[in-house]
Order: structure tokens, then sequence, then C-alpha cells
């Protein structure tokens, strides 16, 4: 069964580095995928990475993440404004984080139709 | 405004690094791109030595490796630095690989053990590093999370960065796609093995050190 998880911003602007960590990781090594609204500073990316390398076991292989987040390089100074006050408003809330466990991305990478089958197989269950 | 602001506290930080007689070079980027071909190209170019054993599998090197008081000439001009030899940062490591590569189960389990506490090291370092040698390898997508993560926290510690794009020697090589990933950074296309462009290499060092 494949799960995605969303985290709303909210969930975690609040929580400390390692709280947000914590949480994460938590939910990616319950072999579900985070969809996390808005992104981590990179500094916080880099200690994700290094509390995942202190949690690989011959289980746990991993994590891939992957950040989805609007193109700074606009063309027009409307645009450029635009976007400079967004990211004043918005900060790290702009953006998405999706964060996966490295064997089950693995997988979907091999087999690209298991997401079609594995949505179509919860789909069928919620019809019953 | 805030523009204005960050390239001032940029000047400064420069100023400040500029008197500093000796600094220290980290040679950062994910596995297998050539970071250690890269150091023991520079130590056998400056020192006449090599630094480190370098394997078509990834994470040969697993530990952080320095190497003293290396002193490059250009000209008038002269760096002075400790290179700094760092393990491949990934997000995820699978003894498995190593097996499929051929290795005995006990020995992929210790390598990826091993590798696990080298990109701990590597993230550490990134602290304690005064310039940054990104090395990608340019037939790879560059669009990876953790180049950006990488590139990204040298932008938050105010670190100067020079991107090589390695293995320029291979035909599926693309320096165009490397420049276009990282526009606001310097990129140098190279062959640390067989030492194509590493002269554009050096130069590119002693602009980005100013």
């Amino acid at each position: 069964m494949l799960t995605l998880q969303f985290i709303p911003y909210s969930d975690i602007e609040s929580l400390t580095l390692d709280q947000k960590i914590k949480k994460l990781l938590g939910v990616v090594k319950n072999e579900k995928i985070v969809v996390m609204e808005g992104r981590l500073k990179k500094t916080e990316e880099a200690e994700l990475i290094k509390a995942t390398m202190e949690n690989i076991s011959n289980k746990f292989k991993g994590i891939e993440i992957s950040v989805v987040y609007p193109e700074n390089k606009t063309e027009t100074l409307g645009k450029k404004l635009k976007s400079g006050l967004a990211e004043l408003l918005l900060g790290e809330r702009q953006g998405l984080t999706v964060i996966g466990p490295a064997t089950l991305i693995k997988e979907i990478k091999k087999n690209p139709d298991k997401i079609q089958l594995l949505t179509a197989e919860k789909k069928r269950k919620r019809k019953k | 405004m805030i523009d204005i602001l960050h390239k001032f506290v940029a000047k400064v930080f420069r100023d400040i690094f500029k008197k500093k007689k000796h600094f220290k070079l980290g040679l950062y980027g994910p596995p297998n791109s050539g970071k250690t071909t890269l150091a023991n190209r520079v130590t056998e170019d400056w020192l006449g030595e090599k630094m480190g054993s370098v394997s078509k599998m990834p994470h040969e090197t697993r530990e952080i490796v320095v190497k003293e008081q290396i002193n490059i000439k250009s000209g008038k001009k002269e760096l002075s630095f400790n290179l700094i030899d760092t393990p491949g940062i990934a997000t995820k490591i699978d003894y498995e690989d190593f097996v499929k590569a051929g290795m005995s189960v006990k020995k992929s389990k210790k390598r990826a053990k091993e590798a696990t506490k080298g990109v701990v090291d590597a993230i550490k370092w990134l602290d304690d590093v005064d310039v940054v040698v990104i090395v990608l390898d340019a037939t790879q997508d560059p669009y990876s999370q953790v180049n950006i993560t990488i590139i990204g926290n040298m932008q938050a510690r105010d670190t100067p960065v020079l991107v090589v794009a390695n293995k320029v020697d291979l035909k599926k090589a693309d320096i165009k796609k490397v420049q276009a990933a990282f526009p606001q950074y310097d990129v140098v296309g190279i062959s640390a093995k067989y030492g194509n462009n590493i002269d554009e290499f050096y130069e590119a060092l002693f602009a980005v050190v100013g």
C-alpha cells in the first residue's frame, strides 16, 4: 500500500529543528511518502541528510527528497516584485517538499505504474 | 535593499578572507563525481604525491582526508591551502548495491556503515571550510536535490564556491547543463582523470579566492 501523508506548514513551523526532522523521518520510516507544504532551509536539509544517515539500517536505506519551488528567474520587473513580495510574506511556506523512503521510490522508478495500480486498488476498496 | 545589504556583507566577508594567508579548501559533491581524482590531480601537480584511492564503486572515500600545506602558483599569484577531500554526500546508502557490484555481504554492510558515517562527517565539515569546490559528474543530471542542498548550504554560509563539471572526456558530458543549473557560480569543465583543462581550473580557483 502506497501512502502519502500531507503535512501542512502550520504543523511544523513552530517545531525545533530536531522535532521537525524526527517528525519527517518518523513518517518516512513508516514507509509513507511525506508531502510537506513549504520547504526546509538548506541548512535544515543538510541536517535531515545527516539524521537520515544516522538512521540507516539493513531495513531503512535512506530517503529521496525533492523540493518543488516556484522559479525565481522571472523575466519582468512586475513578476520579480511579485515573487519578492511572496518570498517576504510567505518565506519557507512557498513550494512543496516531497520526501520518500529510498526503497519505495526505487520500486516506483522501476515500475511507475505502481502508483496507478495502488491508487486504483484503494479506489476499489473504497467502493466496497 | 536586501540585495545591497547582502552584497555588502559578502564584500566584508571577502575582504576579511583575503587577509587570511592560509585557507581550507573543501572538495564536495555526490558520490563518484571524481572528488578524489581531482584531489590526486592537485596533490600530484603540486606535491608530487597522491591523496587517496579511487574506484568505480561509489563511496570509495568514506573518511575525511586532509592534505596540508599545498601551495599553487600562477605567475605572481600564489595560493596556500589545506585540501579537504570529503566522502560523497548522499541521501541513501544501500549495502545491496555493493553486493550487486560483486562485494561480499559482510564487506558491503561494513562499507555501507562507514559510508553513512562519512556523509555525516562531510556535513559536519561544512562549517569548517573557507572555500568549496563542488565536483559534479558532467554526465549526470546536475539538478539533484543533494547538489542543490550542498550549494544552498554554501550560499547560506557565504562561502566562496567554484563548480567543477568533471568527466568532460566522456561523450555524455554536458557542461552547459551544469552552467544552466548553477548560473550564479563559475563553472569550469575538466577531466580530473586525464588533466584536461586543469590549468583553467587553477585559474578559476584563483579568481574565486580573489
